[in-house]
């Protein structure tokens, strides 16, 4: 697991864990993820809701608020490590060398500035470009995320663009400084069906045009089987099983992942009933002895309520945290 | 736009009207004026005189028709006591309560801000506590007793301030302004600073309320990941958002100081409007009250109107309609 970072790595996290110390007890939302992107690489975080995945994103950023706190672990950008770094060196790196794009773009833009006010943010923290060399770098990107009559928009307001639009210059916002990391929490969730593939295309043209990595963070594994490299699978704030897209999918090794696979609605087969994961993610403040997976899981067996099973690979490049993992050609 | 203005006007008038006929109600209601003018000794004649030549023997609705339409001609009534136009006595005083409120207010804001801004950002801090803790006094504390205190400590115990009177004054574009003078503003501070603080209070709190609420949203959250500053996040990002609530107390705020800053000119003998008032309501000078309370009706008016004219200034969302 603690395999050491190569020259080809952009972020190397390890064993991360961000608690939150709350009133009703602690919520240890990631304990002990550990993952590497390489450059130009795009990663799927998944799980489901709770599961964690945001806080990872804001924990590489820095922006995890009290009561949270990041208890351990690192987090190498290129060999230094953010979870030590001061607040003034995170300020830096946050837009610089790492963007975030949120979920929701109706709420993660000012609703008080214009478009062009918050573009010009960006460039006037991390550039020493003049004011009309901002504007024009600003119009430049507005227009490589598909917005026309760029120069006319750069005056108006979000509220005077549609949902999907908003996506696009968060992405303009996120991609400006040229960052080599991009963090996107849910990009599309928010958004109409029919603009979530134009969105994804263009982020996905956007890194590729810049030679920039990404980590997607997402609860859709159809999303993020189209747009990720390799898959990282969060269940209770631990990673349960990591591998290659295309292996993760055809031959899932957890019965999480599969229960998430299995839960993607199949175009050919729109009759038969949806299959979903039995059960609820259980309490995270209280987590029971064992596999967090066992109560939902439909393998588990006594061993199961008495260890927790590690991360361990299955082969080559494929790991899974379970006793009894899927072998190909298993059914579930 | 230009409907929108038409509009307006045509409600402060309404406003006005209402405002007019209520006080002019009142007004007959309370005490005869006429006992107060005369002598003591006075004939029942000379009564019955003074009653025709104020006007006061006719009937109500006369009277109210008669007050109307020499308004609309220009004048609105004189004194019974100063036998002066009851307007000039008034625009002749305001100055001197305006000047005191803007200090008062400008003061307000500039401490309000900034601690509710810290307030909200840090809500657990122990200064954030202390902050809290010393706008409840200012909220709970009554503008009287605060203004004898400063009085006692600041001008008896330590004699660092005057107590009271308005020191020099000196003529800027015809109007005899305190601030203009180093006097001035050495009177000017204990009465400003005492009615500061309620607003003060006030103002702290709503702008600590929206920072907490704009806290939580997600742009705030946007503006750190690009790497903005602290004070940025807050100032820029987050305090704009805050601020239409924080606005419209001050609006509410501003015209209450203006037209009632009566107890504070009382206890500082502030030779301002809010004095005149309270003198004119002891000698039923029934003409200066029913001008002042439409001044006031009328300043209430303007500034709600500028308040949202402000609202679109913040909200580039929220139109004049």
């Amino acid at each position: 697991m603690t395999t050491a970072p190569t020259d080809t790595t952009l972020l190397a996290v390890r064993d991360l864990r961000t608690w939150f110390h709350t009133f009703s007890g602690t919520v240890k939302a990631v304990n002990g993820v550990s993952f590497d992107i390489g450059k130009g690489e795009v990663m799927g975080l998944v799980g489901e809701s709770g599961g964690g995945k945001s806080v990872v994103g804001f924990s590489i950023l820095g922006l995890i608020d009290s009561p949270g706190r990041i208890m351990g672990g690192q987090i190498l950008l290129d060999g230094e490590d953010l979870a030590q770094a001061s607040e003034d060196r995170l300020r830096q790196i946050r837009g610089r060398e790492i963007s975030m794009v949120f979920q929701d773009p109706m709420t993660s833009l000012n609703p008080l500035h214009t478009v062009g006010q918050q573009m010009d943010e960006v460039l006037r923290l991390h550039t020493d470009l003049d004011a009309a060399d901002r504007r024009t770098a600003c119009i430049e990107m507005l227009e490589s995320v598909g917005i026309s009559r760029a120069a006319d928009r750069l005056g108006a307001y979000p509220h005077q663009f549609s949902g999907g639009m908003r996506q696009r210059v968060v992405i303009a916002i996120a991609m400006l400084a040229r960052p080599r990391l991009i963090i996107a929490d849910e990009p599309t969730t928010a958004l109409d069906v029919t603009i979530q593939s134009q969105i994804l295309k263009l982020m996905r043209r956007q890194i590729a045009d810049k030679g920039a990595s990404m980590i997607l963070i997402t609860h859709d594994l159809a999303v993020v089987s189209e747009m990720a490299d390799h898959i990282t699978v969060l269940y209770c704030g631990k990673v349960v099983e990591r591998g290659r897209t295309r292996d993760l999918i055809e031959t899932p090794a957890h019965p999480y992942t599969r229960g998430l696979i299995d839960s993607i609605p199949d175009p050919a087969n729109r009759h038969a009933r949806l299959k979903q994961i039995p059960g609820t993610v259980p309490d995270i403040r209280n987590l029971p002895k064992g596999c967090n997976f066992r109560d939902r899981c439909p393998r588990a067996q006594a061993l199961c309520a008495e260890e927790e099973p590690e991360l361990r690979p299955q082969n080559a490049a494929q790991w899974a945290a379970c006793h009894y993992p899927l072998m190909p050609g298993d059914s579930a | 736009m230009l409907g929108y203005l038409l509009k307006r006007l045509f409600q402060m008038l309404l406003v006005l009207w209402v405002v007019s006929l209520v006080v002019f109600l009142m007004m007959s209601f309370t005490g005869d004026p006429v006992f107060m003018i005369v002598p003591i000794d006075a004939t029942d004649s000379e009564i019955e005189q003074a009653r025709r030549i104020l006007g006061l023997d006719k009937s109500l609705p006369v009277q109210y028709w008669i007050f109307i339409s020499s308004l609309l001609q220009g004048d609105f009534g004189q004194s019974y006591v100063f036998r002066q136009p009851a307007m000039a006595l008034i625009l002749e005083r305001m100055p001197a309560t305006i000047e005191m409120v803007v200090v008062a207010m400008v003061l307000a804001v500039v401490v309000a801000i900034p601690l509710g801004v810290y307030a909200g950002a840090n809500p657990n801090g122990r200064l954030s506590r202390m902050i809290m803790a010393g706008s409840l006094l200012g909220i709970s504390l009554p503008g009287f007793w605060v203004g004898m205190v400063l009085i006692y400590l600041f001008a008896v115990h330590w004699g660092i301030f005057p107590s009271s009177g308005r020191g020099d004054t000196a003529e800027v574009f015809g109007l005899r302004i305190s601030l203009a003078t180093w006097d001035g503003w050495h009177h000017i501070a204990l009465p400003a600073i005492t009615l500061s603080l309620g607003t003060m209070a006030i103002l702290l709190r709503m702008t600590r309320a929206g920072m907490m609420e704009v806290a939580r949203q997600d742009y705030m959250k946007f503006a750190r990941a690009k790497g903005a500053t602290r004070h940025d996040v807050l100032y820029k990002h987050g305090l704009k958002n805050a601020l239409i609530p924080v606005v419209t107390i001050f609006g509410l705020q501003l015209g209450d100081l203006i037209a009632f800053a009566t107890i504070t000119e009382t206890i500082f003998s502030w030779p301002g409007m809010g004095k005149l008032l309270i003198d004119s309501i002891y000698r039923a000078d029934r003409p200066v009250i029913v001008v002042y309370l439409m001044l006031v009706a009328l300043i209430f008016v303007v500034i709600n109107f500028l308040v949202d004219i402000i609202y679109t200034l913040i909200d580039p969302r929220i139109t004049l309609k």
